[in-house]
């Protein structure tokens, strides 16, 4: 940072930068970012320019190592993109896999991918919520998002054995079947959590300070976001009245009833609503789905080794951040050719430098937060 | 569909500005060594809001060969093209910011490519910037 004084003539010495410009450097080591991201800033005075991503710092190669595993193998890998929302990204791969072999999961198997899919899209939104107010200076909402979120995380445990990483699905189907009192549990789950969402509300949607730093921050309208091949909560908050569980069903989302939450303004404000409606419609799905819990195997017939046929296949389904697409080739071997993981976070994070143009450098806080990425999810 | 790579800009153009194909899903490439000539596919999903109809355009390009960019067309293939590039090495004409994305900007090699081991790395790069003999 420089000052101009008149007797000194900085301007023409190239270390010092033009007074009206400064270029800072948010992250890749700041609380804000959620992970490794950093931003370089350009701003004027408080008044940010513009914005530059400059993201990898988390690349594990996830494409290259499937191509060294078989089908199966993969499975465990793709829980760690997307950390907070596993068994979205489980779900997207298994479905994807079924496509190519052209096997379908059961009824049961189904509704059991939906109740454990919809939980995960709740836990995901918690911790969202969660860091996001944090970030603006609300320190409840986090305590009270994770306390709630530990009753999810249980059942994920009691289910699977693993609370974040869980590997839940396996290609045709699910690995285990529901454990005694399952159905129990999760409907105490939604009588339980319902009346924490209001909690949440009584905290946040009527604070004066909340809606001073949230409403007209970081405005997107509806084509900006499809220009910006922007999905989930962000394009709704825009208006766009867009889901894949609505647009291209799978997993038998065509049987339960629920509403499409959307915003008006595509403002960080309208994004909060958006989100926690799809919190309440998600218990919404949760609750029909363990009512109409149909009898039956879990598993289709799947051949032990896999072994498609040549060809190549997209999937995509509704992950909590967005569209969570897989495209994955075959050459007819054990190993999938390719596999391509279109993240919702990658291409939502590329948004970032158009929302905080004219706003201040507080407001690039909550920009990051509202977009909700996750790092591991934007490098792979 | 696969198209020539001649005309791969013109029917992007079209189904984007007649057909409203107008989010673009993905860009992604697939390399097969194995082929003499046209060693990559190159893909765009595309997805019409109006209609609600998802499309797969593909062409085959030789190694080398550069393709235009739809960053015109769809803002959104910019970071998606600098990831093809960043893995590929397919260039891309025209487009506004042509770098790496994920790896480091002075990294050597396309990690993506077949002839590109797991465990290869850019020894000269780790050595000189983190110090150590291998990153794994």
């Amino acid at each position: 940072m420089t000052t101009a004084t008149s007797n000194l003539d900085l301007h023409e010495d190239k270390t010092f930068l033009d007074s009206t410009e400064l270029i800072l450097n948010m992250g890749p080591q700041h609380p804000s970012t959620h992970g490794v991201l950093r931003v370089i800033l350009k701003l004027d005075g408080e008044k940010v320019l513009g914005a530059e991503c400059v993201i990898g710092y988390l690349h594990r190669g996830v494409e290259k190592i499937a191509e060294n595993r078989t089908y199966t193998q993969f499975g465990p890998y793709v829980d760690r993109m997307d950390y907070v929302a596993s068994v979205s990204n489980g779900l997207g791969y298994c479905e994807t896999v079924e496509k190519l072999i052209n096997v379908e999961a059961p009824p049961r198997a189904q509704h059991i991918r939906v109740i454990l899919t919809e939980l995960n899209r709740i836990t995901s939104h918690q911790v969202w919520l969660g860091t996001h107010a944090l970030d603006l200076g609300a320190m409840t909402p986090v305590f009270y998002c994770f306390r709630d979120r530990e009753e999810i995380l249980k059942i994920f445990e009691k289910y699977c054995g693993a609370r974040l990483t869980t590997h839940a699905f396996r290609v045709g189907g699910c690995q285990w079947e529901t454990y005694e009192g399952f159905e129990k549990e999760v409907l105490r789950l939604c009588d339980f959590f319902e009346p924490k969402i209001d909690e949440y509300e009584q905290l946040l949607t009527t604070n004066r300070i909340w809606i001073e730093r949230t409403k007209g921050v970081g405005v997107i309208s509806g084509p900006q976001c499809i220009a910006m091949g922007v999905t989930g909560p962000v394009l709704r908050g825009s208006g766009v009245k867009w889901d894949l569980r609505k647009a291209k069903p799978y997993s038998g989302y065509e049987k339960f009833d629920f509403e499409i939450a959307t915003g008006e303004n595509g403002d960080t404000y309208d994004r909060y609503i958006v989100r926690i409606r799809e919190m309440r419609q998600s218990v919404r799905i949760i609750r029909q789905a363990v009512e109409s819990l149909p009898a039956g195997p879990i598993m289709a017939k799947v051949p032990k080794v896999l072994k498609p046929l040549p060809g190549e296949v997209y999937h995509s389904i509704e992950a909590p951040k967005g569209e969570l697409g897989y495209f994955i080739v075959s050459d007819g071997s054990l190993q999938p050719y390719r596999i391509r993981v279109r993240p919702p976070s990658f291409v939502n994070l590329q948004a970032l430098d158009q929302m905080v143009r004219g706003r201040l450098i507080a407001d690039v806080v909550a920009i990051i937060g509202t977009i909700d990425i996750v790092l591991g999810e934007v490098d792979r | 569909m696969v198209v020539d790579p001649s005309i791969a800009y013109e029917v992007l153009q079209i189904l984007h500005n007649d057909e409203s194909y107008d989010y673009c899903v993905d860009v992604t490439a697939v390399h097969y060594p194995k082929r003499e000539k046209q060693e990559f596919d190159l893909i765009w999903i595309l997805y019409s809001f109006a209609q609600n109809e998802r499309i797969r355009v593909k062409t085959q390009i030789t190694d080398g060969a550069t393709v235009k960019s739809v960053v015109g067309l769809w803002p959104t293939a910019n970071w998606l093209e600098r990831e093809v590039y960043d893995m590929f090495g397919i260039k891309f004409e025209g487009h506004p910011d042509l770098r790496r994305i994920l790896l480091p900007e002075d990294w050597k090699g396309f990690p993506l490519r077949k002839e590109h081991g797991i465990k290869q790395q850019d020894q000269a790069w780790v050595q000189a910037n983190l110090g150590i003999q291998s990153g794994q």
